[in-house]
């Protein structure tokens, strides 16, 4: 029951993606490109999305618990620094670059198109590249003290 | 570049699509829609529970190009206006960005300021702005 909902969560969400063009990279580029040839579609996305989220929230704030959890699992880490500033800024230019982010290429991957494969796959190795990084720099700083 | 026409009212409804997944898996399990936080979990799942819900997610994401295709007779536009090693570099650097700053366009740009977090409204503002400025330089200084 819990899987078969969040199977159809993730269809609404992919669906959500795909007619809103998040998931097509040319439309992306040019709500980026103001100077040139602008499309701002992708504000209608952002804005109806966040609104809805935003009002869909405040409903289920209301309950003290989800429905198939016994707690909301909300991150915790308040803080704004150096890792928080320098991944937004990479994860812009990246973006910049190919016009897919990580939600607009999973719906994606059901287009079948290579080129959706070749981004996710890519994607995977930089996040497995920065894990990487990021267990290192933990080793070196335990070592340290 | 590739000329794309604007669609009000396919994107607003597709964007209010994508707040009420949010809404719904907020409701039933208690997450966040963070497309980095699913796949990060998928790649290394604390505990198979973990990875269920996260399998049943980015299956549910995955058969959206076939029901647009049932319901509108063709699949989603997909047009990808660069070469194949920028998709590559591209991806690598949206990896590593996304790790370092724990999340992209759905978990900080959609649900983390939905929650008026101070994190992810400080995060949205510098992808934004890093991404402006990105296809600025490509297509206006390094292209023009």
């Amino acid at each position: 029951m819990k899987l078969i909902a969040t199977y159809l969560i993730g269809l609404i969400f992919g669906v959500g993606i795909l007619i809103s063009g998040m998931a097509n990279p040319a439309k992306v580029l040019n709500f980026f490109d103001v100077a040139g040839t602008w499309d701002p579609s992708l504000i209608l996305v952002m804005g109806g999305a966040l609104v809805t989220t935003f009002v869909g929230y405040k409903l289920v704030f209301g309950r003290a618990a989800p429905i198939f959890e016994r707690d909301f699992s909300l991150p915790g880490v308040a803080r704004i620094d150096a890792p928080l500033i320098g991944g937004s800024i990479l994860f812009g230019v990246g973006w910049g670059i190919v016009g897919f982010c990580p939600g607009g290429a999973l719906p994606a991957l059901g287009t079948g198109r290579w080129e959706v494969f070749a981004f996710t796959a890519a994607l995977i190795a930089g996040i497995v590249l920065a894990r990487a990084i990021q267990s290192a720099a933990a080793r070196r700083a335990q070592q340290a003290t | 570049m590739i000329e794309t026409a604007f669609t009000p009212l396919a994107s607003l409804s597709g964007g209010i699509l994508i707040g009420v997944a949010s809404t719904l898996l907020m409701l039933t399990l208690g997450r966040v829609m963070g497309a980095t936080g699913i796949l990060v979990g998928l790649i290394q799942p604390a505990t198979s529970r973990d990875f269920a819900w996260r399998a049943a997610l980015l299956a549910g994401m995955v058969t959206g190009p076939a029901l647009v295709w049932l319901v509108s007779g063709e699949m989603p536009a997909i047009e990808v206006p660069i070469s194949t090693a920028a998709l590559v570099i591209g991806g690598l650097i949206v990896g590593v960005g996304v790790s370092f700053g724990s999340g992209c366009a759905s978990g900080h740009g959609v649900c983390g300021m939905a929650r008026l977090s101070p994190r992810s409204i400080v995060a949205t503002l510098t992808f934004m702005a890093a991404s402006f400025a990105t296809v600025y330089v490509i297509r206006h200084v390094i292209g023009g």
